[in-house]
């Protein structure tokens, strides 16, 4: 199984779990995981066309998806994926 | 309420100034009881804004991942996010509500001149709206 990180924002929409077990595949196919399991968590991850948000980064490893093959990017069974917020903000 | 532990305070003030008159930022650490949180940790990180930082700054997805993993094995909690407005009070801008995470307490610390001025937090609300969030 692979495990994907919950970012701590996020938490409150997976019953406070920060490891969850996937079967893997690929993202597309994770992230409906999840969203099935944890339907609130839906919206947070994907905006009304059903495409990442684009204050989500989504990592496989080290890597981010952007430079793999997007939605495509295959989840191996050891695979770490890691949700993780944009930070940014300013004056 | 917020409570902020002396000695991650005084990091956070002095990465302020230190990065004045650019914008610095970093990631807070501790633990929650009911409706209060005390930050006990404060670690700065790279502004990796490019450009101008005066009035921006960006946290890297890496740094964010260490984040997470420090919380993780320190058996404390990502209570949320700090940065310095240089030259600007410490109120929230339209650029940190836009970016902003429900959840995550957000530190602003003001430096006028080379000094500092003030330190406030901030939470989003249900309507994702900035709310004061006071520190005691």
């Amino acid at each position: 199984m692979a495990t994907v990180i919950i970012p701590t924002p996020l938490r409150k929409f997976t019953n406070n779990t920060s490891k969850i077990e996937i079967k893997g595949g690929n993202i597309t196919e994770a992230i409906n995981e999840l969203a099935f399991n944890f339907p609130d968590l839906k919206k947070h991850l994907l905006d009304e066309s059903g495409n990442i948000r684009s204050f989500v980064n989504i990592f496989v490893g080290n890597d981010d998806i952007r430079d793999l093959q997007q939605e495509n990017t295959v989840v191996k069974e050891d695979a770490v994926v890691s949700i993780i917020p944009a930070i940014a903000g300013g004056s | 309420m917020l409570i902020i532990e002396t000695a991650a305070k005084s990091a956070m003030i002095a990465d302020a100034l230190k990065s004045f008159p650019n914008e610095c930022c970093g990631f807070m650490f501790g633990f929650e009881e009911g409706s209060l949180r005390t930050i006990t940790t404060s670690v700065e990180v790279n502004n990796a804004k490019e450009g101008d930082q005066r009035r921006r700054f960006e946290i890297s997805a890496i740094d964010y991942m260490r984040a997470e993993k420090y919380a993780d094995e320190n058996n404390l909690i990502l209570l949320g996010i700090y940065h310095s407005h240089p030259n600007h009070p410490a109120i929230p801008s339209e650029h940190d509500r836009i970016a902003a995470q429900g959840y995550f307490s957000y530190v602003i610390i003001s430096i006028m001149e080379s000094k500092f001025s003030s330190i406030l937090s901030w939470q989003l609300n249900d309507v994702s709206q900035f709310e004061e969030e006071k520190i005691i």
